[in-house]
């Protein structure tokens, strides 16, 4: 598969500061609700039900009272190499090769759920059940995401719909680029902490591409080569660590 | 009552032994449309997959029927292509027994998906960098490639061959099989590989992922030869289950034979590459991903699952169909088959569902599954569906041309020959 230049472009990315996240879960709801997220009869089901963000909690492992916790918000990543992207059959999943934002186009999904199996981040969800929103909340249904069907994978699209708007309203004012505040997803405008930064990676401008040069800037898996562009930043080095696999003596950022 | 139907030179059961043994067979069906109509009416919640498991017991039968189901053009390719005429006596029900596999396989993918509907969308908008969309490609043509093998066969039946037209027909197509034992072939070999390309190319599972040659992984190259190596053993099995069900011997046993030392041959190197890929894969990807062997291995599926694939249910049934003496036993030669055919389903089971089980992130955890009575419902279904095709090709079919001349009828002190002419015994 030709790879494209990631280089060129605007890219979008995101710097989430672990230790500013409370894992309060305000980012969910607001992504929830932006995006027109249907609510399960049983949301308990955490293997089933609809979330394009996750928040994990996870601990140092050690015992009170040197016990630290973290919250790790997982959006989708928006790899640079996402695994997803040539194995779904049917083109529905692509690149889109101005903002390098993941696409999932649920009218042409066929619910494989191969790119599911691909993903290691779980940050694709199927539809199990058909979408249900409780009465009063149809009212509140945003016009700009369409509403999934069931049967179809859907995932993060880091509020595509809010690129295109801020995009029409630059296009208005005579600009084809956009300010750093122009553009930024739900889960960002939300967190009441400001730990979400959101921007252009390739912007020197924008604040991002000066947080992700930070020494306490990681991703993922990064071991696995799909390139994110969601980066975590954290001072703790344990956080660091279980970010990614290592065998023993590997690690060398310390303990 | 079907006498006029049943081939001539040979003895079938009576139809009122028949009917019980049909009737069965339609219960189990029946519980598969069950399953399948509510999983259409409401959704795959009525199965236990989730986002975890993505794929289920429905991928594992698939892959595990499509591998056995490759005796069809594995056979056709040995009978038609490089000429091995004595094993003309089981080309027609390795061609049945690809039949069913895939029309089974295809019809459960169609349950499998969300949206059955737009099944179409992969040829429509078909991803080229997909191993998935060539697997589709491939096994859709290929079950067309399997129904004009397959039709010359059913219309060899006494009663439709009195037709002209298709005794005709059937005729021709009889000539250009070989045509078509090639073009399955191309089809297969393509297709059984993209299967294992398909686990092979997740670069971000590392318990799946696997290096390669140009844009093909190892397992690719493995899931053919996996799928030759067990699909004359699948065959095999089913004829000699045939003969048992029947009480007659419909093959001659030297044709067993070849088949056993072919299937045992192809197993012993696949089993041996599969140990190299093995190895190099858990000193390559394996460290390079952070993780090591055992990582793989916890709880259910545990570290048993590779020595029960490539331990004993590998090296031994290569051990047993590659030794003249051991094949030559009818026991050791069936323990054998069964036990090929079930490390060949252990790995399909392995690559489907431990690769979804195995956390990658560090802080996720392992997962289980169970499948609901739903999804076991579609899976023997698909088993009931085979044993009721694969009965009503016995009775109705020359299935066996060896049958006749093994078994000769009696019709008052003399034997009819299988067209039907008696002569004296």
């Amino acid at each position: 598969m030709k790879k494209e230049d990631s280089t060129k472009g605007n890219r979008y990315g995101m710097v989430i500061d672990l230790d500013k996240c409370t894992g309060c879960g305000v980012c969910l709801i607001a992504c929830a609700s932006e995006n027109n997220v249907p609510v399960m009869y049983d949301e308990s089901d955490k293997t089933r039900n609809i979330t394009w963000l996750q928040i994990y909690m996870v601990t140092n492992g050690k015992e009170f009272p040197e016990t630290e916790v973290v919250y790790i918000p997982r959006p989708c990543m928006q790899c640079d190499n996402p695994p997803c992207v040539p194995v779904c059959p049917a083109t529905a999943t692509d690149k889109d090769p101005t903002s390098k934002i993941i696409s999932q186009i649920y009218t042409r999904c066929i619910g494989c759920r191969y790119c599911m199996a691909a993903c290691p981040y779980h940050a694709r969800v199927f539809n199990w059940f058909d979408p249900w929103f409780p009465e009063g909340m149809d009212r509140y249904l945003s016009p700009e995401v369409s509403p999934r069907m069931r049967g179809v994978v859907e995932k993060c699209s880091f509020c595509h719909h809010r690129l295109m708007r801020a995009k029409a309203k630059a296009y208005v004012k005579g600009r084809r680029d956009l300010k750093e505040d122009e553009y930024i997803p739900a889960c960002v405008e939300a967190c009441p902490t400001k730990a979400i930064t959101f921007g252009d990676l390739n912007n020197p401008k924008h604040k991002v591409s000066e947080l992700i040069k930070s020494s306490y800037a990681f991703r993922l898996l990064e071991r696995l080569n799909t390139e994110p562009k969601v980066y975590y930043s954290s001072t703790k080095n344990w956080v660091r660590r279980m970010a990614d696999n290592y065998l023993s003596g590997e690690y060398k950022g310390g303990d | 009552m079907d006498l006029p139907l049943i081939p001539k030179g040979v003895e079938r059961c009576s139809l009122k032994t028949f009917a019980p043994w049909m009737f069965l067979w339609l219960l189990i069906i029946g519980w598969g449309l069950v399953s399948a109509f509510l999983c259409f009416y409401k959704g795959l919640n009525q199965t236990n997959m989730n986002h975890y498991f993505a794929f289920g017991l429905w991928i594992v039968f698939d892959l595990a029927i499509i591998a056995l189901g490759a005796g069809a053009f594995f056979t056709g390719f040995l009978t038609h292509i490089i000429g091995k005429e004595e094993l003309k006596a089981i080309i027609n029900p390795a061609v049945v027994i690809g039949f069913i596999c895939y029309s089974a396989a295809i019809a459960m993918l169609g349950v499998d998906i969300g949206q059955p509907i737009r099944g179409w969308f992969i040829f429509w908008h078909a991803n080229v960098h997909s191993m998935l969309t060539e697997v589709s490609f491939c096994i859709t043509a290929y079950l067309g490639v399997l129904t004009i093998e397959y039709l010359p066969l059913i219309l060899s039946n006494r009663k439709l061959n009195e037709v002209p037209e298709f005794n005709i027909f059937g005729n021709n197509l009889h000539h250009i099989v070989a045509l078509f034992a090639a073009a399955g072939t191309f089809l297969s070999f393509f297709h059984q590989g993209s299967l294992g390309g398909m686990y092979g190319v997740l670069f971000a599972r590392p318990f799946a992922f696997r290096e390669g040659f140009l844009i093909w992984p190892w397992t690719f190259f493995l899931f053919i030869l996996s799928s030759i190596a067990s699909g004359p053993s699948f065959t095999l099995l089913i004829v000699w289950i045939t003969q048992k069900v029947t009480g007659k011997e419909l093959v001659k046993r030297s044709v067993f034979n070849t088949l056993a030392k072919i299937s045992g041959w192809l197993l012993a190197s696949y089993i041996i590459l599969k140990i190299v890929d093995t190895i190099s894969w858990a000193y390559g990807v394996v460290p390079r991903a952070g993780l090591s062997f055992m990582d793989f291995y916890e709880g259910t599926y545990g570290v048993w699952l590779i020595i029960a694939e490539i331990g004993i249910f590998g090296i031994i049934p290569a051990i047993i169909l590659i030794t003249p003496k051991f094949r030559e036993r009818n026991d050791l030669l069936i323990i054998g088959a069964l036990m090929n055919i079930t490390g060949i389903v252990f790995n399909r089971f392995v690559f489907t569902i431990q690769t979804l089980a195995i956390p990658v992130m560090p802080f996720d955890k392992f997962m289980g599954y169970f499948p609901t009575w739903q999804e076991w419902g579609i899976a023997i279904g698909s088993i009931g569906y085979g044993i009721l095709l694969f009965s009503l090709s016995y009775r109705y079919l020359p299935l066996f041309p060896q049958e006749a001349e093994i078994n000769p009828v009696k019709v008052f002190g003399q034997l009819v020959t299988d067209s039907g002419v008696i002569r004296r015994s």
